[in-house]
């Protein structure tokens, strides 16, 4: 029976990686056309370094995600702390807010930020991509800082400010430094959902400024080369490394008494 | 000599004039909230409300025709009967979708439970979440270069079988739902692993101990024990995937006609916003109604 379970497990991971490793092979296979057999060239990741388009729309996507981290980790953590630490009327109608971004389909989110930003004059391009990316990964943000405020005491602070500090300086000095791990890593999950959003940056690009992903959507389906397997196997190691850097910082599932 | 410490830092506090009166809770709690929430508002509030707006106009508010109020965008599935059929056709893709992953994932849960233990286990789990994190789009792409006539789905078949034909199952149904399933299974692996791991191991083994056969066990332990889990995997897989259009473009072509395709095109090429409104928006209905009849087991979920 034991057997049996592992055999099925080794048979899911192969379902899940398989058509991903055959993409990453295939872009660095010599034939434009996808031929087999196999001929080992890296032409198609040459070719990318001369491709401005996509390298364009690359820089994009990173620069947006650092953006996007940077702001809604601010954000986040600052809600975090009132959800977290303070008692208020409404707090549970707050915490149900955060749920749309995450909860509705993307694509009934996105174009209705498209009809807004359209009707509004906020328009579109990279900030209304920005608007959009840090409202999604906010939610996620609250999420992991919570989850780390639960490890981390509050009669700690409480102590500091007997001994004379203020609150601000309290927070500062002892709470933060032990809920960093958490802070770093829900900025490293905004990224990387930045990093991958595709259906809100579809609606809300303009031909001038694309993302990655849009930018590999149009190439699909108006007829690649694989140049486009090549940038993807980028992106796509790109964010596991990030995802496996969030996993080693945040330990999502350890929720030891931090002392 | 602490307590002396304790006390002089105590009187400091309060006699120090460069101390300021703190501010009442209220005005930092608020200040804290609302960069957020007026992120959140402006985001994906006032652009709901917005839509919901344009759900009601006669024509996109942008050249020159008059703009009324009508309710005719909401009688779009009467007057265009092919609506319903691929409405019914979007849903069919979910139920599927979900079914599979269901299955496949309450056993891979099991699998993980009862046949690995500690760093296997934990490695296990880490691969199985790590395309879940990466990009979509990319993974279903990827599909195209197995599933594709020549690709590698045929090459494996000819290797074992030279002269069969091909097997492309690309731009069909079964290609949609493969690529859907291959995107939302971690997900299922992941609810039903949450609900799976408190199961107490000496529970089955008194259970097989007292003569229970594995069907037995299957039955009355372990898919009573994953059941919130299956529910709240299976309405986290169905409502993303009603709403899915690039999954059913890149799989399906032709055939992958879906409501998510259907509100893309108002937007992208028919330029009907008011009917892509509506749309949305009897979308929206359909996810609401889900989240409302499992609100218990998904709060249950969260709060445990």
């Amino acid at each position: 029976m034991r057997q049996l379970g592992r055999f099925y497990l080794i048979a899911i991971l192969l379902f899940l990686y398989t058509p991903i490793a055959v993409m990453m092979a295939m872009g660095f296979n010599e034939s434009p056309l996808y031929e087999l057999p196999f001929t080992f060239s890296t032409r198609w990741y040459e070719a990318l370094l001369s491709n401005q388009p996509l390298l364009k729309a690359g820089a994009n996507s990173i620069i947006i995600a650092l953006i996007t981290a940077v702001i809604a980790t601010t954000l986040g953590t600052m809600a975090s702390v009132a959800l977290s630490r303070r008692t208020f009327r409404g707090k549970s109608l707050l915490q149900l807010l955060l749920l749309p971004p995450i909860a509705i389909p993307w694509l009934i989110t996105g174009t209705a930020m498209l009809i807004f930003f359209y009707w509004s004059g906020i328009g579109r391009g990279m900030h209304a991509l920005l608007i959009g990316h840090v409202a999604l990964a906010i939610p996620y943000v609250v999420l992991v800082v919570g989850t780390g405020f639960k490890t981390v005491r509050a009669d700690l602070e409480e102590a500091a400010m007997s001994l004379g500090s203020t609150p601000v300086h309290a927070f500062f000095s002892v709470t933060l430094p032990l809920l960093y791990p958490s802070i770093l890593g829900a900025a490293l999950f905004a990224f990387a959902v930045s990093l991958d959003q595709f259906v809100i940056s579809y609606f809300l690009a303009t031909p001038g400024y694309t993302t990655l992903p849009v930018q590999i959507y149009s190439a699909i389906r108006k007829g690649f080369t694989p140049e486009i397997n090549a940038i993807s196997t980028l992106l796509l190691l790109g964010s596991m490394a990030v995802i496996l850097i969030f996993a080693r910082f945040a330990k999502p599932g350890d929720t030891r008494d931090k002392r | 000599m602490q307590n002396d410490q304790l006390a002089l830092a105590q009187t400091r506090g309060s006699v120090d004039p460069r101390v300021k009166r703190p501010l009442p809770a209220w005005v930092s709690t608020t200040a804290l909230l609302l960069p957020t929430y007026g992120w959140l508002t402006i985001a994906i509030f006032l652009p709901l409300l917005t839509m919901l707006a344009f759900s009601f106009m006669s024509a996109t508010p942008m050249g020159k025709t008059p703009v009324e109020f009508t309710l005719k965008q909401y009688r779009a599935f009467i007057d265009q009967p092919y609506l319903l059929r691929i409405g019914f056709n979007s849903l069919m893709m979910g139920f599927w979708t979900t079914l599979f992953c269901a299955i496949l994932g309450f056993l891979a849960a099991v699998a993980l439970v009862r046949a690995t233990v500690g760093k296997t286990r934990e490695t296990l789990l880490v691969l199985i979440l790590l395309p879940f994190w990466t990009n979509g789009l990319v993974r279903v792409f990827s599909w195209t270069m197995v599933l594709r006539e020549n690709g590698f789905l045929d090459n494996i078949l000819h290797m074992v079988v030279p002269d069969a034909g091909s097997i492309s199952i690309l731009y069909t149904r079964y290609a949609v739902v493969l690529g859907l399933v291959h995107g939302y299974l971690p997900y299922m692996i992941l609810t039903c692993y949450i609900a799976l791991v408190t199961i107490d191991d000496a529970i089955i083994e008194a259970a097989a101990s007292l003569g229970a056969r594995w069907w037995t066990i299957l039955y009355k332990i372990l898919i009573p024990m994953a059941a919130p889990g299956l529910i709240s995997g299976a309405v986290l897989i169905f409502i993303p995937v009603i709403g899915s259009f690039m999954e059913p473009r890149i799989l399906g072509g032709r055939v992958g006609v879906t409501m998510g395709t259907v509100i893309e095109d108002q937007f992208t090429q028919a330029f009907n916003w008011p009917l892509g409104a509506s749309l949305s928006f009897t979308l929206l209905a359909v996810v609401l109604a889900i989240f409302a009849t499992f609100s218990g087991v998904l709060r249950g979920r969260t709060a445990g």
